[in-house]
């Protein structure tokens, strides 16, 4: 049998561009050129941890898994937001890839970016199951019965690992800041739709808020950039669909107002 | 400069997340705090794919989920232990199912599980293969709704705090300034994940450094069956990355360069047919455990069998015939995977894989509560050995390990808090300007370092792959030891280039390379004493297993010149040692 996982050196090099930006010395960033061998299995992570390794040690930047999963390790390659473990050199070979910090976030050094904003964000969308009082499960009675219709009801959205990419590609959040945005908005329609919560009115202020869906004025950028198909403009836009109808509901059937 | 909490969890992943919620709800007025150099949803629970065990179906038994854990860990597991783990997995499970997590479902909306490598009837519960990331995102979102839990994201622990022989808190720095300083707990749960990282080829991210195993060791907390170390056998060569054993829990099979099936002659059964309905064989061929079938590709290698690659010797995982709509919906991450990281798409073609570092079975030893020798301080998940995953962990038991002993953990180290409030506050202060200055004198100050961080720790790699890999000799565990003792010195001559205080990479590269160094004596040293085979641990040259003399977990302790190993029985109850039988 023929091995297929291809050959790894061919004694070619490539340049990487990096933004490099330590605000204990400097007050503006500024673009710095490193010299990378070409291997065409390496990913952009691998180019920059041989960097950090063998060329430049102060060259700081977040990265674990190295398997697309654990969100680190998002930056923006060639002015777009990719995860540098799932990017590959081979994708821009022979040609110089430019590497900096995803867009829209506060740089604290390098390739670091500021994303407490979407830990709050996060937090304030309530992410977490939530059931009417009195009407929780007990451990002892079991699973909540979910059929598999259920489940990919909201498993898409579930995909989300918090990586940024959405936020870095999100023209409305390079404005204005106070936007919900696009994985948060996400993250909250994932419990919105799952059977087993009951809490999507106590999310509903805050998602159908002018911070929230409404702001959001449908580029899709943020679904296009996404490295697990979470489809953050889908769930932005049933959400809008959902709190209309219930805007009319409210208008047309105002008995049906809240127990 | 000090912030005071009742109870410190360092680390956030799994383990973590699971005892702060459980302190959080058995008392809402406890201050929790949880340290992690990472923020929570990066931790590495998020790599684990197939799933976690608990008996749920009525097929199935806890006698059946007891024996299969104690068998597959070649009898070194505490019984007492596992009976309880066994009992409370599948409430615990459960639990996350009412906080959201998205188990694959069967039609009747009830879970669905699937059969793992030593089980003897399927019983693992699954969402796709993304289980761990789920998980660890279900725990972590359900832990934002607790306001008596304040997370330090990014801070990276350097020390456990011990005054009157009691564990009082830790010493981080803010990653963000650089600034060190105390953060106290009237008790600690360490639950810092394993240590694959201080070998070459491993599944484990790069934050997994074993600092907490390490800060446990250092302050004479000690370090319980070291040397068992599982290598699983289906990681993509070069990157490590863990391809899951749902692959061939689903049906793929294994063969070698000439495309037969090896491990039918390693004494694990006869292969079926791949269109015969019975295959998959539970327990046999490729459900065989993780320590036989990595065992099995050092035979096939050395018969010549195994196909030449760019990172080494590789066999082939086949899962072509299980076609593309039931990969696509069972393990679409393992496509996902192949695709970038091993360019071929193994709905056509097969994957080549190599047996890599996966997790550690020893770790801090505890008890059943999670408490350690030192009052106040806990552990749970990988970096803690309660022990129940013995000689080799069976696939599967890890998640559910995180939950049950995370939970228990919480429970016995919040009723330790409230127990014993009383904490010296200018003495950890004092502790933590010692620290601020250690690390300063050692990395920052100092000049003319001349060893760079990246060659010391491939000299680590490469000595613990050859001395201490899957197969383990006296002379090679010597050389080992020797060569580790040697890179402890040299680390002394570190060279640090980074000498900025925010967000600097490379000190904490440096400090985690300090902790690996330590746990990799302890593994060389506890691999070199054991003289028998067992499990994941094999000595060609004492090639059976010794229950005469090794039916006990070796504790190893930190001293001035090497480790000091010492033994204690193994829990045994109700099950005697027998032979693992497989096939």
């Amino acid at each position: 049998m023929v091995n297929r996982n291809k050959k790894i050196e061919t004694g070619e090099t490539m340049q990487l561009e990096i933004l490099r930006y330590n605000p204990e010395v400097a007050t503006e960033p500024s673009f710095q050129m490193y010299k990378v061998p070409f291997h065409e299995d390496w990913s952009i992570l691998d180019a920059v941890n041989h960097i950090k390794n063998e060329i430049d040690g102060t060259l700081s930047y977040r990265w674990s898994c190295q398997m697309g999963v654990c969100g680190s390790c998002g930056i923006m390659i060639n002015n777009i937001p990719k995860l540098s473990c799932g990017t590959f050199l081979r994708d821009y070979y022979p040609n110089k890839i430019s590497i900096e910090p995803l867009d829209g976030f506060p740089v604290e050094k390098d390739l670091i970016s500021d994303i407490d904003d979407f830990l709050t964000k996060l937090t304030d969308i309530k992410p977490y199951i939530i059931r009417n009082k009195g009407e929780e499960k007990s451990l002892d009675e079991g699973e909540y019965r979910q059929s598999p219709a259920e489940l990919a009801q909201f498993k898409q959205y579930s995909m989300c690992i918090n990586c940024m990419l959405c936020y870095a590609a999100c023209p409305v959040y390079a404005l204005d800041s106070t936007f919900i945005g696009p994985a948060a908005i996400a993250l909250g329609q994932r419990y919105n739709m799952d059977s087993r919560d009951q809490g999507r009115e106590d999310r509903q202020e805050l998602i159908a808020s002018h911070e929230g869906i409404w702001e959001c004025t449908f580029v899709g950028e943020c679904s296009a950039v996404c490295p697990k198909d979470v489809d953050p403009a889908a769930a932005i836009q049933r959400a809008k669909v959902s709190s209309t109808i219930d805007w009319f509901k409210d208008v047309l059937i105002p008995w049906r107002k809240k127990k | 400069m000090i912030t005071n909490h009742d109870i410190v969890m360092v680390g956030g992943g799994g383990a973590g997340l699971r005892a702060a919620i459980a302190i959080a709800e058995t008392n809402p007025n406890l201050n929790i705090a949880v340290v992690s150099k990472v923020y929570p949803m990066r931790s590495h629970t998020v790599a684990a794919e197939g799933g976690a065990a608990a008996v749920i179906k009525d097929n199935d038994s806890i006698e059946n989920h007891i024996h299969d854990t104690i068998a597959g860990g070649d009898w070194l597991c505490d019984q007492d232990a596992v009976e309880l783990f066994v009992k409370e997995a599948p409430k615990e499970l459960i639990q996350m199912e009412h906080w959201g997590c998205p188990w694959n479902r069967e039609p009747n909306g009830s879970v669905s599980v699937r059969p793992f490598g030593g089980m003897k009837i399927e019983r693992t519960w699954y969402a796709a293969d993304k289980t761990g990331f789920h998980m660890l995102h279900t725990l972590f979102q359900t832990s934002l709704k607790y306001n008596n839990i304040t997370r330090y994201d990014e801070w990276f622990a350097t020390k456990i705090i011990k005054e009157n022989n009691r564990c009082q808190g830790v010493t981080a720095i803010e990653l963000r300034t650089g600034k060190v300083q105390a953060i106290s707990g009237k008790s600690v749960i360490m639950c810092t994940g394993g240590s694959g990282r201080i070998f070459p080829f491993t599944t484990n991210g790069g934050i997994k450094t074993g600092d907490g195993m390490a800060m446990a060791y250092k302050v004479g907390v000690p370090l319980k069956d070291m040397e068992f170390i599982q290598y699983h056998p289906t990681g993509l060569p070069g990157t490590g990355i863990l391809i899951t054993e749902a692959a061939r829990g689903e049906g793929g099979i294994l063969v070698n360069k000439d495309g037969y099936r090896y491990l039918q002659d390693y004494n694990l059964g006869k292969p079926l047919n791949i269109d015969d309905p019975n295959h998959p064989v539970k327990k046999s061929m490729e459900l065989g455990p993780r320590d036989r079938l990595s065992q099995a590709f050092v035979g096939e290698m050395e018969q010549g069998k195994t196909a030449p690659g760019p990172y080494g010797q590789v066999v082939y995982l086949d899962i072509r015939h299980l076609g593309e709509k039931k990969i696509d919906k069972k393990i679409p991450f393992v496509r996902e995977l192949s695709k970038n990281y091993a360019s071929i798409d193994p709905v056509h073609e097969l994957i080549p894989v190599r047996p890599v570092v996966h997790y550690m079975m020893g770790g801090i030893d505890t008890d059943i509560t999670g408490a350690t020798s030192l009052p106040g301080l806990y552990a749970a998940g990988e970096c803690a050995c309660v022990s129940i995953n013995g000689a080799n962990r069976l696939g599967s038991n890890s998640l559910t390990e995180l939950l049950v002993f995370g939970s228990r953990a919480g429970r016995a180290a919040a009723k330790f808090a409230l127990e014993n409030p009383k904490i010296d506050t200018h003495l950890l202060e004092m502790q933590a300007k010692d620290e601020q200055e250690r690390i300063s004198k050692n990395f920052f100050q100092k000049k003319g370092g001349t060893e760079r961080i990246f060659t010391l720790r491939k000299e680590m790699h490469d000595t613990m792959e050859a001395g201490a890999g899957i197969y383990r000799t006296e002379t090679s565990l010597k050389e080992t030891c020797n060569k580790i003792k040697e890179l402890k010195d040299r680390f002394t001559n570190i060279n640090i280039e980074d000498r900025s205080l925010n967000f600097n990479t490379e000190l904490t590269s440096a400090l985690e390379l300090e902790f690996m160094l330590e746990l990799a004596e302890v593994i060389s040293h506890s691999a070199l004493e054991r003289k028998e085979s067992r499990g994941s641990h094999q000595r060609t040259d004492f090639p059976e297993r010794d229950d005469h003399n090794f039916l006990k977990h070796s504790l190893a302790y930190q001293t001035e010149t090497k480790p000091q190993i010492d033994y204690k029985d193994v829990v045994i109850t109700k099950w005697p040692p027998g032979e693992r039988v497989y096939g």
